[in-house]
């Protein structure tokens, strides 16, 4: 099919790593951000073809497994009630709350629904104006746009019975937090090719500044990975720390201009609690002071509910590479997608889940495989 | 940065969520969740040799004959779809669980449960559709029922039918006869049924050429037993889609299965809605597309024999059973790489980005 077998070519691919075998001289350790590289890299098995050497470590950018457990219980309590219909992106309904998932809510009589746009949800409220709908905004900067579009769309029309339950993430504060870690082990990172369309890439200049470590936005396609992996390590291998777009059919330095305004409008950064990883200084957005009516949390008074995340699962030492999703003793047993113990096994897109649904035969006997 | 402002990330985890103790839609998936909800609570109620195999039919000996039974449950929206409507699906899925058992589809019931309020110009389209479906399939629909439920209580039309089917004295086909080195053929393209649904469904604005690939299977399905009777399987993969199917293949038959990712027919228009859904093909629903293990010696001649047949016209050869790994499907990728194509939880949800 064009446009996606162009970037899932084999014999490029083994040629990229030909490549990197001459390139690399040591051992080194590069992190993908974002979530959805993380799926290409198991779904194709790209580690499996990499230089002995070359670690990849899986990193929290996966909107799903970050989302804090308060905010799911807060969303988990706001669709329980009668009078709301409760508006979501279809992979956070089976995300584990305190006690429930909101696919229990739904088969208790709440009113749960799935969306593919944040649009979707301004058009159930226009026609159903005896509901409150609220739209469970969640992600990163790629999500946001459309999500601070939908509430200035609202607040334009009048819209009395739409809000929004926000917990939007932002990535380069995660990334500082990685890179501040006493234990921290990454030299490298794939930048998230999605959130710098929106984004741009010039925000991680300051990182580079603040910890010297390359940085290569990359796509998601088999090829984007590896040719971002290749220009990483060549970054290193030179002795060479700055920032590089790999994506360069999706990515501009400035991003996406339009985007960050609406964004800007509407939302204010906030400090974040990141399931998995804790309070995060400004690594969120929420919405701003003037477009208070249209926040959820406000609205049905959820500000105050807050939730313990017991330590019992490895996913910060997963996160900072410390461990692979293989090496916990609960991986595959006591915890797996079904009854995930930690975050990084609620969603495919996280490292444990991704291990479990593509890799863990592996961890059985890589000798069968190969 | 001073060694004194750097932090540990704090290890965090949430709680996990109990046991579910009501139904989910998730329990009707086809996945893992559906298996669980059958072994702990269906099954137990009702211990039999027959059940137990749990075939897409069950084949029963009377007064000397051999008798295909199955029974199925349509419950679908929109009711018609680009390719099909609920009739047609009601039709064709039960002739279909009587054929992958080799079975010759000979008498349906048909039991109708309508939501007060449904229009007579929907239940009359909807019945055309079945006569028209049971007569291309050649099947009679002997016996029926219908009954109205409170508005509110059902979703317009809620249809079962069942099904019988004469099977010939020699034939064995089962989840549980793969043996390694068999082949495994798809008689077509995967994931055509689900993406028509999906594209049809309020909320998705994407545009589609793609039509419900939903078609009675039995007039194949006895081609390829004429071409050979080293058959030892067959399957349609519905909900859940292929993976499901050879999961359980794989899982009763204790090999693995290993899938060539390149040699799996996929249209052009269903691929490109995949991705930008975040679904995976593997697990799309598909309405007129059977499975079949066949013995290694066997594949090409039963390949051929499905080719010359209008459904299987792209049908491919798509892996191999082996002993390594039993009850596990993997996928050789077009990398060169292997991964898991694991048995889903539950029902497969697009992804947020």
């Amino acid at each position: 099919m064009k446009y996606l077998d162009e970037y899932r070519d084999e014999k490029i691919a083994r040629g990229i790593v030909a490549e990197l075998g001459r390139r690399a001289t040591r051992p080194w350790v590069l992190m993908e951000i974002c979530g959805g590289q993380t799926h290409t890299l198991m779904r194709y098995g790209i580690d499996e073809i990499l230089p002995a050497g070359i670690e990849l470590v899986h990193g929290p950018g996966c909107p799903v497994c970050v989302t804090s457990l308060e905010t799911i219980d807060k969303a988990i309590e706001i669709a329980s009630r009668p009078d709301v219909t409760l508006v979501s992106y279809g992979d956070m309904l089976r995300v584990p709350g305190s006690r429930i998932d909101l696919f229990h809510v739904k088969a208790s009589g709440g009113d749960v629904r799935v969306v593919y746009s944040p649009t979707e949800a301004l058009k159930f409220a226009r026609a159903n104006p005896g509901r409150k709908v609220v739209f469970f905004a969640v992600g990163f900067e790629t999500t946001a746009p459309a999500n601070a579009m939908a509430v200035w769309q609202a607040k334009r029309e009048g819209l009395k019975n739409f809000s929004m339950l926000a917990s939007h993430v932002l990535v380069p504060p995660a990334i500082r937090a990685l890179l501040s870690s006493r234990r921290n082990r990454v030299q490298g990172f794939i930048g998230p090719g999605h959130v710098c369309t929106v984004m741009g890439y010039r925000e991680y200049e300051d990182l580079i500044r603040e910890f010297h470590v390359p940085i290569v936005v990359g796509g998601f396609e088999p090829l984007d990975l590896l040719e971002a992996i290749l220009m990483l390590v060549t970054q290193l291998e030179e002795g060479r720390a700055g920032v590089e777009n790999q994506y360069v059919r999706s990515v501009t330095y400035e991003g996406n201009r339009l985007a960050q305004k609406v964004m800007a409008e509407v939302f204010e950064v906030c400090d974040r609690k990141w399931r998995g990883m804790g309070g995060i200084p400004e690594s969120g957005l929420s919405l701003r002071e003037e477009y208070a009516e249209f926040d959820a949390d406000r609205i049905f008074g959820t500000e105050g509910v807050t939730a313990d995340e017991p330590a019992e699962c490895i996913s910060a030492e997963v996160l900072q590479g410390l461990k692979k999703p293989t090496e916990c003793s609960a991986f595959g047993t006591r915890c797996t997608p079904e009854n995930p113990l930690g975050a990084p096994m609620v969603s495919s897109e996280g490292a444990c889940a991704a291990y479990y649904q593509y890799r863990r035969h592996g961890m059985v006997a890589a000798k069968d495989i190969h | 940065m001073p060694e004194e402002t750097k932090f540990d990330i704090a290890m965090q985890c949430p709680v996990p969520v109990a046991a579910t103790e009501s139904i989910l839609l998730g329990h009707g998936s086809g996945g893992r969740m559906s298996g669980n909800l059958l072994r702990d609570i269906v099954l137990p109620a009702l211990q039999n040799p027959v059940l137990e195999r749990l075939d897409d039919q069950a084949i029963v000996n009377v007064g000397g004959s051999r008798i295909a039974f199955t029974t199925d449950s349509f419950v679908v929206k929109p009711l018609f779809f680009p390719g099909g409507d609920i009739g047609t699906l009601a039709v064709n899925g039960t002739v279909n669980d009587l054929a992958m058992g080799g079975a010759t589809p000979l008498f349906l019931s048909l039991a109708l449960i309508l939501e007060e309020g449904l229009a007579f110009d929907t239940l009359r389209r909807v019945m055309e559709s079945i006569r028209v479906a049971a007569a291309l399939a050649g099947v009679v629909v002997v016996t029926g029922d219908t009954k109205v439920v409170e508005k509110g209580s059902g979703d317009e039309i809620f249809v079962n039918t069942s099904g019988i089917g004469l099977v010939s004295s020699d034939l064995q086909l089962s989840a549980d006869r793969a043996r390694p080195g068999d082949r495994v053929l798809l008689s077509g393209t995967i994931g055509d049924h689900g993406i028509t649904i999906l594209s049809q469904r309020e909320g998705l604005e994407f545009e589609s050429a793609v039509a419900s690939d939903t078609a009675a299977l039995h007039t194949l399905v006895a081609q390829m037993l004429l071409a050979s009777s080293e058959i030892r399987c067959l399957r349609d993969p519905t909900r859940g889609g292929v993976s499901s199917s050879l999961n359980e293949i794989a899982a009763r038959s204790s090999v693995r299965i290993e899938l060539e990712e390149q040699a799996i027919p996929i249209r052009e228009d269903v691929q490109g809605a995949c991705e930008m859904l975040g679904l995976d093909p593997l697990y799309v629903a598909n309405e007129g597309k059977l499975l079949a293990i066949v013995a290694p010696t066997a594949a090409e001649k039963v390949l051929e024999a499905m080719q010359l047949h209008p459904l299987g016209r792209d049908a491919r050869i798509i892996g191999t059973v082996t002993d390594s790994h039993p009850a596990m499907v993997t996928l050789r990728t077009r990398l060169g790489t292997s991964r898991i194509v694991d048995l889903l939880s539950g029902d497969q949800l697009p992804r947020i980005c």
